[in-house]
């Protein structure tokens, strides 16, 4: 056996305890559900880890009342502070119980045990200790001197990254004074459960975070509800869509953040071999189950060999397998759907002309596997070039000059986020402003932090998530003085003719 | 320096062969300075991934041999003495007496006027590393400060060499390479490496130390380790150990990804050291897994990398003796040398 | 023996010149008792659809000017409502059939929220952007950007807001740096022409502000599905049905603002509703 082959180096799972059922998690408890319980599998093994409750539109009403009589009763008159202790007492908590979250999400999810050990869990962490200290300094986020908290929100979050999109909707939510109805995507809904038993021993009170596992069916329920104030969800761009024309006409606020099909940039004067690492980091972090993925790399046409030479050299060492070997850089595809699309589209990418490369490696028997995937000679009118695949594919396109470049770039209705690779600065800094992207990442790519505004243009959301931005999702905003002339000229224009009749100019017919 | 009085340089083989045969200071200044950047945080963060891999049970046992393989182990003291020099063969040869299956390291390190003292405790031992035995590794040109006439600098190679030295480990002059005379660095290479000639015509092999922690940024780092492989170096390496920081990953990954194009330009194998700094085991597997993932693992020879220590050998032994009998070993049952 | 006048024809404003509308249609401007005052060309979907063309192509120009250069060229179109006060007084008097001193008082507000954007362009972004002290060695900077073309049904009561209806719409829209194509008072859009002719005669870039007469009711559906529009500021759309124009809208995930009653008051929020808040990271290291 050759050095590079290393020897099994598996995180043990001892640390779990977990149970063979999961409640829904209601007004403080786990409660079965109204639906039929479900499998969670692991995608490794495809063996059953435990048994999910079903909510269906029942069990949803009693958490949405559930999360409204906390809001009235309970959080939105607890004073900031307060609400921010709960919240620093949830990230002490999360770090307590760090490995043994990221060992869960590693077996639930498929994704590798040094992603979920060294970022995902983490991040969780710090999101609750961010959006903690914001709790009671809400007047400083730029809703207004008097900003108010919405109500009840419902949030959908995806399987990608299920704990760690768990928290960037659970904690502004919470911070800025609203309760939550929250669904974990069908495929992973196991660390929700362990961070339901995280807010027990946080003894936040019941009803403000409620959980509600099932379908797509059980996330429709929820953003339909009439009771809930707002909507926050994180998802492909369709279901996204189907929820702006559901909160349309209402008085939800919505937050979407949806697909991408992010552009990384490399320009012949970039640290080459950096580059190279951003590219593997940008497409095949989390197998490539990355909204903001760098999908699409724009190289210059100068050093596309090299760049891609680089690349497969670089590609031959990773290794897949085992999400919870620690030595593992790509896990499992987290079900056998997302894995039936992953290799439609690329067979597509190869039917429609372009060149197919794969990483030559043992793939495991049993689960849900893609090899790392790189295809050249791809160009702009390629699907693979325009859909998202959400998997470890990564398509190689070529450029010549900085315009064509961001042309390419831009060409996408999706606008999440992009990678930008050159030593210049000033070039970086102009290519920057004229990306058509939420997140720009230069030299670095898939750079999380809850300090930092995450969210797209275009067909890829609106909202952020992350920073003081990310608060204003969850902050209805008031008190700003409007100026005082301008109103009072404003008010003497609305005299007519017969005198005398004046009218409003502030009141809102729907917010 | 301008264009109509190029600057000549040495005729070095292979920076004939990239640069072309008129070769000038210029030609050797816009080739280095044209090469491509390194950001340093990407740098840093690909070492931090490298050193999550988590090397166990079969994989660690030949990690921890390889390790002892690929050391010189090293002592370059003002206070070194023959009985001292004596002691460290001793242990290069013979590192654990109580598991003969423990190999010997790579090489003893010493100052040049220490030389006959290794060779002669070397005795039968002397040799090929590959073959088993253990070679002698000097320090030359004026070390660690390399602050000396080149004629000085050349006698003292040469006086190393004549001695029995197998290996060279010169300093470049870093003042000249950070004042941008990078003709001055690389004739001094040039010359150094001639001087490694034996009267047999075969040479010592020349390691070329360039102080990184004295060059700062990792562009110099790139620039002078691609300087000194023209130069005609067989190894690169990148501390004295006198200067801090010393090896670091990130400066060794730095240095292996220049091996790697080097290689991959011309087919050529360039060896590589990181010397100073490198104490524990944990740490030294971090810099095996670098070797592999960044050159290929058929780098992890002693003809081709190496660890500049001294007491790294020491925490080896307690691991391995750790992997043999099961329960962890301690410091009174290894030796001091 | 009085002179004869010479009135007016008014057209539409589409990328900065005056096109009768590709329909051939126009529409009776009167007084509020009934009294003919003008023709107004009552734009088409393909007027629209030239709009949207005009605005997109005129986004680069204006997102790229300087701050400092959009906040000079708004000051301006304040400048010269003001010089041209007289006429639109009069407009405004006889469509909206009010005292010529509420009309003044309209012109007056129109102007000062003209002014009171205009000194927004070059601070907005400090307000709604700022630095993220992230955990690494980042510098990251999160600023906001224009979305693009913006589609606007101007407020449409009959008193009170066809030239400051259509001053607080427009203003914040552009003020960022995005292009707009507003339906402009439907009863009262004399005011709204004459605007377009200041504009023309203004630093205003054709395209950045494209005026469309006509029915909100007929165009805002086709704005709302246009693929090319990127927000939606359904300020004076509450007597349409503007649920189906969110419900287009959400095709291709615009950002849509809602309706309100009468003026929208002045405020930095009707800027930041139609940017982007961009975030850059890049490495920071001395090595």
């Amino acid at each position: 056996m050759s050095f590079l082959e290393y020897a099994p180096a598996p995180e043990s799972t001892a640390i779990l305890n977990l149970k063979s059922e999961y409640g829904l998690f209601l007004d403080g408890e786990f409660v079965d559900g109204s639906g039929e319980v479900f499998d969670t599998i692991s995608p490794a093994t495809e063996e059953v880890i435990a048994r999910i409750a079903q909510a269906d539109a029942s069990d949803v009403d009693r958490a949405v009342a559930a999360a409204r009589r906390a809001y009235e009763r309970t959080w939105s008159r607890m004073s900031g502070s307060d609400r921010g202790k709960y919240l620093f007492r949830i990230a002490r908590l999360v770090q307590e119980r760090s490995r043994e979250l990221a060992v869960a999400e590693s077996l639930d999810n498929g994704k590798p045990i040094r992603e979920t050990r060294d970022v995902d869990v983490p991040l969780v962490a710090a999101w609750f200790f961010y959006y903690a200290g914001w709790a009671d300094k809400l007047e400083y986020a730029g809703a207004g001197p008097n900003p108010r908290s919405l109500g009840v929100a419902a949030q959908v979050v995806p399987w990608n990254f299920p704990l760690l999109m768990l928290a960037w909707k659970i904690a502004p939510a919470l911070a800025a004074g609203n309760t939550v109805v929250i669904k974990p995507a069908e495929t992973t809904s196991l660390t929700a459960m362990l961070f339901a038993e995280i807010l027990q021993q946080a003894e936040l009170p019941a009803g403000v975070v409620n959980i509600v596992t099932g379908p797509g069916a059980t996330g429709q329920a929820l953003v339909t509800h009439d009771d809930v104030n707002k909507v926050a969800f994180t998802g492909s761009t369709g279901v996204g869509r189907m929820i702006a024309r559901q909160v349309a006409g209402t008085n939800k606020k919505l937050t979407l953040e949806l697909g991408g099909k992010a552009a990384n940039i490399v320009f012949d004067d970039a640290a080459i071999d950096q580059a190279v690492e951003g590219i593997v980091n940008g497409i095949f972090f989390n197998q490539g189950h990355v909204c903001c993925a760098g999908s699409r790399l724009l190289v210059q046409e100068n050093i596309h060999d090299e760049v891609v030479d680089k690349l497969k050299y670089r590609l031959s060492t990773l290794r897949l397998g085992d999400p919870l070997d620690k030595n593992t850089d790509i896990g499992a595809i987290n079900s056998a759907a997302q894995l039936e699309r992953i290799r439609t589209l690329s067979d597509t990418g190869e039917s429609e002309g372009a060149e197919r490369w794969q990483l030559d490696c043992t793939i495991p028997e049993k689960g849900f596997w893609f090899r790392p995937t790189i295809f050249t000679r791809v160009s702009a009118a390629h699907t693979i070039a325009r859909e998202e695949i959400f998997g470890p594919v990564l398509s190689v396109l070529t450029f010549r000059t900085p315009d064509e470049a961001i042309a390419k770039a831009n060409n996408t209705p999706y606008g999440l986020s992009a990678g930008i690779w050159t030593e210049k600065a000033s070039r970086m800094l102009a290519v920057a402003d004229r990306l058509r992207a939420g997140v720009v990442w230069a030299n670095t790519f898939n750079k999380f932090d809850p300090a930092s505004p995450f969210g797209g243009y275009k067909e890829s959301g609106y909202g952020r998530e992350g920073g003081r931005q990310g608060l204003a999702a969850y902050l209805e905003s008031a008190g700003w003085e409007a100026p005082a002339a301008i109103m009072a000229s404003a008010a003497s224009a609305t005299t007519t003719a017969a005198g005398g009749r004046k009218k409003t100019t502030k009141k809102a017919v729907a917010k | 320096m301008t264009i109509d009085h190029p600057v000549a340089l040495a005729p070095a083989e292979r920076a004939v062969r990239l640069l072309g045969g008129d070769l000038t200071e210029k030609a050797l200044a816009l080739h280095l300075d044209g090469l491509a950047g390194v950001d340093a945080v990407g740098l840093e963060q690909r070492a931090a991934g490298l050193a999550t891999r988590s090397i166990k049970t079969s994989s660690k046992a030949w990690a921890l041999d390889t390790i002892i393989r690929t050391c010189d182990l090293t002592t370059l003291e003002g206070a070194d003495t023959p009985g001292k020099v004596r002691s460290l063969v001793a242990k290069a040869v013979t590192p654990d007496a109580t598991d003969p299956t423990t190999p010997r390291v790579a090489a003893v390190c010493v100052y040049g006027d220490m030389v006959p003292y290794a060779v002669e405790a070397l005795g039968s031992a002397h040799g090929d590393p590959d073959a088993g035995l253990v070679s002698v590794a000097a320090v030359a040109t004026a070390f660690p400060s390399g602050r000396a006439s080149l004629e000085i600098k050349l006698a003292d190679t040469r006086d190393a060499v004549a001695s029995g030295a197998d290996e060279i480990d010169m300093v470049i002059d870093r003042g000249a390479f950070l004042s941008g005379r990078y003709g001055m660095v690389f004739d001094q290479i040039v010359a150094v490496k001639e001087a490694c000639r034996r009267a047999d015509g075969t040479y010592a092999h020349l390691k070329v130390i360039l102080e990184t922690g004295e060059l700062v940024t990792y562009d110099n780092v790139k620039r002078a380790s691609w300087l000194s492989i023209l130069a005609g170096a067989d190894f690169i390496k990148t501390s004295t150990g006198k200067v801090s920081p010393a090896a670091t990953l990130p400066v060794t990954l730095l240095m292996l990804e220049v091996i790697r194009d080097w290689h991959r330009l011309t087919g050529e194998k360039v060896g590589m050291k990181p010397a100073g700094g490198i104490r524990s085991s944990k740490d030294a597997v971090r810099y095996l897994v670098t070797v592999a993932e960044t050159v290929g693992e058929e780098w992890l020879t002693p003809h081709l990398w190496r660890f500049g220590a001294s007491s790294l050998v020491n925490d080896v032994l307690l691991q391995r003796q750790k992997l043999r009998t099961g329960h962890y070993s301690g410091p009174d049952y290894v030796t001091v040398d | 023996m009085s002179r004869v006048t010479v009135p007016k024809t008014y057209k539409l404003y589409i990328g900065g010149k005056f096109p009768r509308s590709e329909s051939g249609r126009t529409y009776e401007v009167t007084t509020q008792a009934g009294e003919f005052v003008a023709n107004a060309a009552l734009a088409s979907r393909k007027d629209a659809r030239d709009a949207v063309v005009a605005a997109r192509a005129a986004v680069t120009g204006w997102a790229g000017a300087t701050a400092y250069n959009r906040g000079q060229v708004i000051y301006r179109i304040a400048e010269l409502l003001e010089g041209r006060r007289a006429q639109f007084v009069d407009e405004i008097s006889r469509t909206e059939g009010v005292t010529t001193a509420a009309a003044s008082a309209q012109v007056d507000a129109a102007i000062d929220v003209w002014v009171w954007y205009a000194g927004w362009a070059d601070k907005y972004a400090q307000i709604a952007g700022n630095g993220n002290p992230v955990s690494g060695p980042y510098f990251n900077l999160s600023v906001p950007e224009p979305t693009g073309v913006v589609a606007a049904i101007a407020p449409q009561a009959r008193v009170g807001t066809s030239l400051l209806g259509l001053a607080a719409v427009v203003a914040p829209i552009i003020v960022s740096g995005n292009t707009v194509v507003v339906v402009p008072n439907t009863g009262a859009p004399l005011s709204a022409i004459s605007l377009a002719e200041v504009l023309a005669t203004s630093d205003v870039p054709g395209g950045v502000i494209n005026v469309l007469t006509g029915s909100p009711a007929e165009m805002a559906p086709w704005l709302a599905s246009h693929a090319d529009v990127n927000a939606l500021d359904l300020a004076g759309a509450g007597d349409i049905d503007w649920v189906e124009l969110q419900l287009s809208a959400a095709e291709t995930l615009k950002r849509v603002l809602a309706p309100v009653a009468g003026v929208p008051a002045p405020a930095l929020e009707r800027i930041t509703a139609f940017t982007e808040t961009k975030t850059v990271w890049h490495t920071k290291s001395m090595l």
